[in-house]
């Protein structure tokens, strides 16, 4: 077997190139989201741009800006919910992204597209058209920009909202810029693992570099090396496997969390173990 | 920055706060606080001192009355990085990736540009607030690593390096040890002789007439404020705690006929134990209290 084929394939060093970078945008957001609890929100998000994805085709615009609109809108009508009843946040959030999600199966298939649903449940990085990887780029590394520009007022919103308030911090600001974000980054991620896999890309990084590290730059950059690694090697084996590559991602990404889980030299299964016994 | 020359003072005149679902949680609440004070905030669960607290930092608007920082309203003090703000423990995630010195730089981040980054000046008052507490050999642990007292002194850093002149602290003594305990309040004392504002939340009754030279009584308005030695009465804490006060009086008169000697015990939750001349347990026999009773020590 010849190790070094896939790299001849250009298809294939495309998908890696842009594997690597659509796992560094990320990896950084992940770090904020596993730290902030916002894993759900992650998942709401990714499922509710699909009736933006489907009304952007409709409206003849790039299916980014349909994908951010409706994202962003599934987080505030779930704020805004969540204000005027009783029920609890990650009920309404379940509730409105599954509608979200819902909504756009219907619409897909009412209406005639040369979108393929399965591109955008599933992901398609071996065959991005030349206009989405545009997309793809600018949505990652507008997004990278900002995120590592604001990242000390990030961080100090999440660790204590209430401190960044009194030093004459806009938190809303920075809440809407957080999701704002976090929608930018699942438009970058759409096309390489679609929109039912890329909630792995922004939990598991930054939880294999929060059990590796105690330090917040260290745990970005931890991540970000995560995230490349897992995007490179699936995309590589999973040329091997004939398998579909944001799923060999994402199951890469997930072996190095369980080998994280164990080995991990002071949180790790075994280290705490030691320390306890 | 703060503008040292400036005399400081706190304001809240004719308060009331609602929330949204129509609860109010304060109303007609009025006190003022000048430089140089350590105020205690004493009252029950629920009483409004979070409100207030809240208030104060600017976080709720009041739905009528005002509340004023050095004359000025709320916002401004807030841009000029006037109050400082120490968190209760359990308000903070310990399993974050950030260092003490990193939490203590935070305190800098409302004086510095933009992006954050430290200037020199930054980094000298990072460590002098750190050595004023008395922990610069823990600059480098991660915060989960610190013992409870440890972790409550680096909040106390932050608002140091914060420079803020008014500082809140809410529930301070909860988890922490009798040496942080006094090395808190040694601080708060120093800070007092530095014209600084003190209001401190608490509900360690015992501690208030030690180290607090005010009191504010709140339960959903200021029932009764000033200095302590006026305010700690009897009268006004039942007045503030309602039936929720546990009462024992000891009565340590020697013959019958004497002068009485009673020494009256008053906590708010905890139930104290009680030993007997003979060392054992006693029955204290309190519930929440309907009248002051009467632990009768003589047999």
């Amino acid at each position: 077997m010849d190790w070094l084929e896939p790299f001849r394939y250009s298809f294939m060093v495309d998908a890696m190139l842009i594997g690597a970078l659509v796992g560094t945008v990320c990896a950084v957001l992940s770090c904020y989201l596993v730290l902030k609890g916002w894993s759900l929100m992650g998942d709401a998000i990714s499922h509710a741009v699909l009736p933006g994805v489907v009304g952007a085709y409709l409206l003849g615009l790039p299916l980014a800006v349909g994908a951010f609109v409706t994202g962003l809108l599934c987080a505030t009508a779930t704020g805004w919910v969540k204000a005027n009843t009783r029920i609890k946040e990650d009920t309404v959030m379940g509730i409105i992204f599954t509608g979200l999600f819902a909504l756009g199966l219907v619409m897909f298939t009412k209406v005639q597209t040369d979108v393929h649903l399965n591109h955008i449940l599933f992901g398609n990085i071996l065959g991005i058209e030349r206009s989405s990887k545009i997309q793809t780029l600018v949505a990652a590394i507008l997004t990278l920009a900002i995120v590592l520009t604001l990242r000390r007022d990030l961080l100090l919103y999440c660790f204590d909202p209430t401190h960044a308030r009194t030093i004459g911090l806009n938190t809303q600001v920075l809440y809407y810029l957080l999701l704002a974000l976090l929608a930018g980054t699942i438009v970058a991620a759409l096309q390489a693992v679609g929109i039912l896999l890329v909630v792995a890309m922004l939990i598991t990084p930054g939880c294999i570099a929060h059990l590796l590290t105690d330090r917040f730059d260290r745990m970005l950059i931890v991540a970000a090396l995560s995230s490349i690694f897992s995007c490179v090697a699936g995309v590589y084996v999973s040329f091997f496997l004939d398998a579909a590559p944001g799923a060999s991602m994402v199951l890469v990404q997930a072996l190095l969390f369980a080998l994280a889980f164990v080995f991990a030299p002071r949180h790790g299964l075994i280290a705490s173990r030691r320390v306890r016994g | 920055m703060s503008d040292d020359s400036t005399p400081l003072s706190i304001e809240v005149t004719d308060v009331t706060v609602a929330y949204t679902n129509g609860n109010v949680a304060l109303r007609d609440t009025t006190f003022s606080l000048h430089s140089g004070t350590v105020c205690a905030l004493v009252g029950v669960n629920g009483s409004g001192k979070s409100t207030l607290f809240k208030v104060i930092m600017g976080f709720l608007k009041p739905a009528k009355g005002t509340v004023s920082i050095g004359g000025r309203p709320v916002k401004e003090a807030q841009k000029r990085n006037l109050v400082a703000y120490v968190p209760q423990s359990e308000e903070v995630d310990w399993t974050f990736p950030v260092s003490v010195w990193d939490v203590v730089m935070m305190g800098r981040y409302g004086s510095m540009n933009f992006l954050r980054i430290p200037r020199e000046e930054d980094r000298r008052i990072v460590k002098e607030s750190l050595e004023r507490v008395g922990m610069s050999e823990f600059k480098d642990r991660q915060i989960g690593e610190l013992s409870g007292g440890q972790k409550k002194r680096v909040f106390l850093a932050r608002a140091l390096a914060q420079r803020g002149r008014i500082m809140l602290l809410d529930e301070p003594f909860t988890g922490v040890d009798v040496k942080t305990e006094t090395a808190i309040i040694d601080l708060l004392e120093e800070l007092r002789e530095d014209g600084h504002i003190i209001l401190v939340s608490t509900h360690n009754l015992g501690s208030v007439p030690e180290f607090c030279d005010r009191v504010v009584l709140v339960n959903r308005t200021v029932l009764a404020s000033g200095p302590t030695a006026q305010i700690f009465t009897e009268e006004n804490l039942a007045k503030a705690f309602g039936g929720v006060l546990r009462h024992f009086k000891f009565d340590h008169t020697d013959l019958p006929g004497s002068a009485r000697n009673e020494v009256l015990l008053l906590s708010d939750d905890e139930r104290p134990l009680l030993l007997g001349h003979d060392g054992a347990p006693k029955r204290s026999g309190v519930g929440t209290k309907t009248g002051p009773l009467v632990e009768d020590s003589r047999k």
